[in-house]
């Protein structure tokens, strides 16, 4: 029975030393692409070549990715570089104009329509919405709001509404990581999900002295 | 259904609204009576029943019944399985879930066809999911047993690994990681509180209660299932049954939640 005993304590050590030294495995991105071509297989589903991409990152997901959004540990020029780009790339409206209509902005706040594909596909043809309200406290009379984000109640009475706030809200939506990289809020501007008209109703939405959100 | 969920948001703020407390609190405390109310009983059980009749009924092209699958103790072992999973299975070279095991049984010792195998994956209010019923039955097998997920194979050590990177892998239209809402305390979409997955006490009481009833859904879903709609919700391309990527993710997640002591069905928004 010692014997035994002793055997046994023998092998778990050995065990023990072959886990300790088993190399820990490395997952690099041909393994995920990998993943994504045998899990996306169109074994169950057919999907056009603009949804599959969705699948890759672009500049700003993998350099967000690379240090789990803990900004300080991204190389200055990378960085720069990147929030220079994405100004660059920034689309105004055609009127010029950064503001709109509040109320069409409540309703793209309020709304979480839009592209999403397969069980339940989503109409092209409808406008998508911002769904602000899934993450931020916006307007008052909104009791459904999430806490992803901080509260924008009361942006624009404590902002004011200056050309310059205009642009800088504008701006934000557009691609929130030029204020704030990596932050977790989407860039409606940079992946067309917002039109440059839905984004400046959002503007109202937050500035306008008449916005609920101001009151 | 996801009207449903929906009206129950909107109800539960419009209850809110008429209440004259501070309006934070008032919230919350809605939510949590709202909880309350859909704790007392659980639907679930029904498909935990229906599911054994399943799991004991000769059915397929082989007309066999599932008694003999083997999910990973051995042929005909249910009691405990389900707390191991995912592992590593030889006989399919892969790690596999228990939803994934099940639908290779499906197709091994009942002779569906793979799509056949998955053609209810998910259930609606017009046509029942075996799956769900069949997983809430074998999951059930495991109640009261720690969760333990030991990574012992190269192949689940690979799929962890995987799984953390899919989570923290920021994608999609709306830059969503799987982290972007579940790696912070505290925080809630729209009404909805959100686990932390980074925090033991938070994934430790999500995981122990899947396959869960989902009120805003009125059926049990399966992890495969929640993975699937995030994905949709990030605006992904659907992601296949028990395919690799939800396997790594249901791995990562359900070693995350080790020594947790399951409790199945749970219930859930």
């Amino acid at each position: 029975m010692k014997t035994r005993n002793i055997a046994l304590q023998g092998i778990g050590a050995v065990l023990l030393a072959a886990c300790a030294s088993a190399p820990e495995p490395v997952v690099t991105e041909e393994t995920i692409q990998r993943v994504i071509r045998s899990s996306y297989s169109t074994l169950e589903y057919k999907y056009p070549p603009e949804v599959m991409a969705r699948m890759n990152q672009d500049d700003g997901q993998k350099m967000c990715t690379a240090v789990r959004n803990e900004v300080a540990k991204i190389p200055r020029a990378q960085l720069d570089a990147f929030i220079a780009r994405a100004q660059q790339e920034i689309k105004y409206p055609a009127s010029g104009k950064l503001t709109g209509d509040w109320k069409q902005g409540e309703r793209i706040a309020q709304s979480g329509f839009g592209m999403r594909f397969g069980e339940q596909t989503d109409d092209p043809k409808r406008p998508n919405g911002g769904n602000c309200y899934a993450c931020h406290q916006v307007a008052p009379q909104e009791l459904a709001f999430g806490t992803i984000g901080p509260s924008l109640l009361g942006y624009g009475k404590q902002r004011g509404a200056s050309e310059a706030m205009q642009k800088f809200v504008y701006d934000k939506i557009y691609n929130a990581w030029i204020v704030s990289p990596c932050s977790n809020m989407p860039r409606f501007g940079h992946h067309g999900f917002l039109t440059p008209e839905q984004i400046t109703h959002v503007v109202a939405l937050l500035l306008d002295p008449g916005s609920p959100v101001n009151k | 259904m996801r009207t449903l969920s929906r009206r129950a948001v909107v109800a539960a703020a419009a209850f809110a609204a008429a209440t004259g407390f501070a309006l934070a609190q008032t919230t919350e405390d809605e939510v949590l009576k709202y909880r309350r109310m859909i704790a007392e009983d659980n639907p679930g059980e029904l498909w935990e029943i229906r599911g054994e009749a399943l799991f004991k009924q000769r059915r397929g092209p082989k007309n066999a019944s599932l008694e003999q699958c083997d999910f990973g103790m051995g042929p005909g072992v249910v009691k405990g399985a389900y707390a191991r999973l995912p592992r590593y299975f030889a006989d399919a070279d892969r790690v596999m879930d228990m939803e994934t095991r099940l639908v290779h049984c499906m197709v091994a010792l009942q002779g569906f066809a793979p799509k056949d195998a998955v053609k209810t994956k998910f259930g609606d209010l017009n046509r029942e999911s075996d799956i769900e019923a069949l997983a809430t039955y074998i999951a059930a097998q495991s109640n009261h047993m720690p969760i333990d997920v030991r990574l012992e194979h190269a192949k689940e050590r690979e799929a962890y690994k995987i799984g953390e990177t899919l989570f923290y892998r920021r994608m999609s239209k709306m830059d969503f990681a799987c982290a972007t809402c579940h790696a912070d305390q505290g925080k809630r979409i729209r009404l909805q509180d959100l686990y932390n997955a980074t925090n033991k006490k938070e994934i430790d009481n999500v995981m122990r209660g899947w396959p869960a009833y989902r009120v805003s859904n009125s059926t049990v879903r399966t992890m495969q299932h929640r993975l699937f709609d995030c994905g949709w919700q990030m605006r992904l391309p659907n992601v296949e049954f028990g395919s690799e990527w939800t396997v790594a993710l249901h791995t990562y997640l359900s070693h995350g939640a080790n020594g947790a002591e399951i409790n199945v069905p749970g219930m859930r928004r």
